[in-house]
């Protein structure tokens, strides 16, 4: 198991977490349940019930730099089952926005297809798949990319391939706009 | 209960593309059932999981601007078959009954969303609002011998203090559909475990090994079939199989039908509403299994 060398504990960093996600995260007494349900922890770099006790400690760079909060599905499996009623993965949530806005992205692949995502959504209104893969794919360079599912994808029409733009994109990209004047301030 | 049930609808950007058939079987099985579903016109992504992993305002502002949109047409109820699209308009309105999130993601709106449009998902329709026994007596072909595994997914249900609907733990709406037409249910012990979601197309791995372990679970109990109400985990299941099965050095072959196509098998809806050509996995000796059991008995 990965230990941790807790020096200094940033206050700052756990009163941000808690302000943002409203949760009091000294109510977590380390039981673990999270981490035991979390279909995920074979990928993650850090259990999910260990970043808790980091943002309890203090560890921002530990906690933000993680791959874990990357590969977090908010499946609400921990959010569910906390005896104390944290929002387990409303926290995780949190982290993401955190290391994102301070540059962080230790998934690399995941972040471009967030972003390929949602770039798609402001563009058309409506995610176009075929677009957000091509997208994607450029983003990475990882153009083999579920390319073994093309001969099955494509005759059976799965994917259009012309975007179905809205008769508000505009409105949808006029929200994105001021969400990143928002964010800028 | 027999009153015509009108309600705005939000199909979901996959309906349009990827789950085409979840959507046709949606919207047949509706009609069937004498439920109006009104399209909401020019509707637009709810931001799905990639918007609030960004930043919860805008999830929310994405989310609001449809609940805005069914309000104008006078509705206070919109229904989606899509699990995810759920969560986000679920999510909008419950956050912004908080004053401060409300004002905030109404900066990033042109029309700002008051409250009180309730979203609830097609399966929780049919459900309660139509209810087992509506559905029951609409069956012109029961599904007689099909055994079936019903997976709802990780969030058709979680966390309970947003989606407000049948169990977290241990769901059965579908459960019922599926015996209200006729097929054998099995407990299925995974029917909320995560299938791996989005990370499909940036970490394969994780969805190989987690709906790896769907299949598994479904194979071991030995079912004809697994059936879904989320377009995603039924991508993951049925057009991943092949690379579920390379990963996993296994030989899968089961179909992954929406519940809403096997519905419309009961009903005998037409093949342009079932449209079973789109499933990846052929399911056609599956069904060809109907109603088989009953005459090899009489």
């Amino acid at each position: 198991m990965k230990t941790y060398k807790i020096t200094s504990a940033d206050d700052a960093f756990t009163a941000e977490v808690e302000k943002r996600s409203g949760q009091d995260l000294r109510e977590c007494y380390q039981c673990g349940n999270c981490t035991a349900g979390c279909p995920f922890t074979f990928v993650y770099d850090i259990p999910v019930s260990n970043i808790m006790r980091l943002i309890q400690t203090g560890q921002r760079d530990e906690a933000l730099q993680c791959s874990s909060i990357w590969l977090c599905a908010t499946c609400q499996s921990c959010t569910t089952r906390c005896p104390n009623n944290i929002d387990v993965a409303g926290v995780m949530d949190h982290l993401r926005h955190m290391a994102r806005e301070a540059g962080y992205a230790s998934e690399k692949q995941v972040k471009a297809f967030i972003d390929a995502f949602l770039s798609s959504v402001e563009k058309h209104g409506r995610v176009y798949e075929m677009g957000l893969m091509v997208s994607y794919m450029t983003r990475t360079g990882r153009f083999f990319t579920d390319t073994d599912l093309a001969p099955k994808v494509l005759p059976k029409g799965k994917l259009s391939l012309k975007p179905h733009p809205i008769k508000g994109k505009d409105k949808i990209a006029a929200i994105f706009k001021r969400f990143r004047e928002v964010q800028s301030r | 209960m027999n009153e015509e049930i009108r309600i705005s609808y939000y199909p979901g950007c996959s309906g349009q593309g990827t789950s085409l058939e979840y959507e046709t079987s949606t919207v047949g099985v509706c009609k069937a059932l004498g439920v109006d579903l009104v399209e909401l016109s020019d509707w637009s992504c709810c931001g799905s999981t990639p918007a609030h992993t960004v930043n919860h305002l805008l999830s929310c502002a994405l989310s609001a601007r449809n609940l805005t949109l069914a309000a104008e047409e006078g509705f206070a109820t919109v229904t989606t078959p899509c699990p995810s699209c759920l969560a986000n308009l679920k999510v909008a309105e419950h956050k912004m009954h908080k004053d401060s999130f409300r004002e905030a993601t109404n900066e990033l709106l042109d029309t700002p969303y008051e409250g009180g449009v309730e979203t609830k998902s097609v399966l929780q329709v049919l459900a309660e609002d139509v209810g087992y026994e509506r559905v029951a007596a609409r069956v012109k072909k029961p599904l007689e011998g099909l055994k079936v595994a019903c997976y709802y997914g990780c969030i058709m249900n979680r966390p309970p203090e947003v989606m407000d609907f049948d169990d977290h733990e241990h769901p059965m709406a579908m459960d019922r559909l599926m015996e209200a037409v006729g097929a054998e249910v099995v407990p299925f012990p995974l029917k909320v475990e995560c299938c791996g979601a989005s990370f499909g197309i940036p970490q394969q791995k994780i969805v190989t090994t987690l709906s790896g372990k769907l299949l598994q679970a479904a194979q071991s109990l030995g079912v004809d079939a697994v059936v879904t109400a989320c377009p995603l985990c039924q991508m993951n299941l049925d057009l991943r199989q092949g690379q579920i099965n390379t990963f996993n050095n296994a030989n899968y072959n089961l179909p992954v039908f929406y519940f809403t196509q096997l519905m419309a098998v009961a009903f005998d809806l037409g093949d342009d509403v079932q449209k079973m050509t789109r499933l990846i996995v052929d399911p056609s000796e599956t069904l060809a299994k109907i109603g088989k059991v009953s005459e090899d008995a009489a």
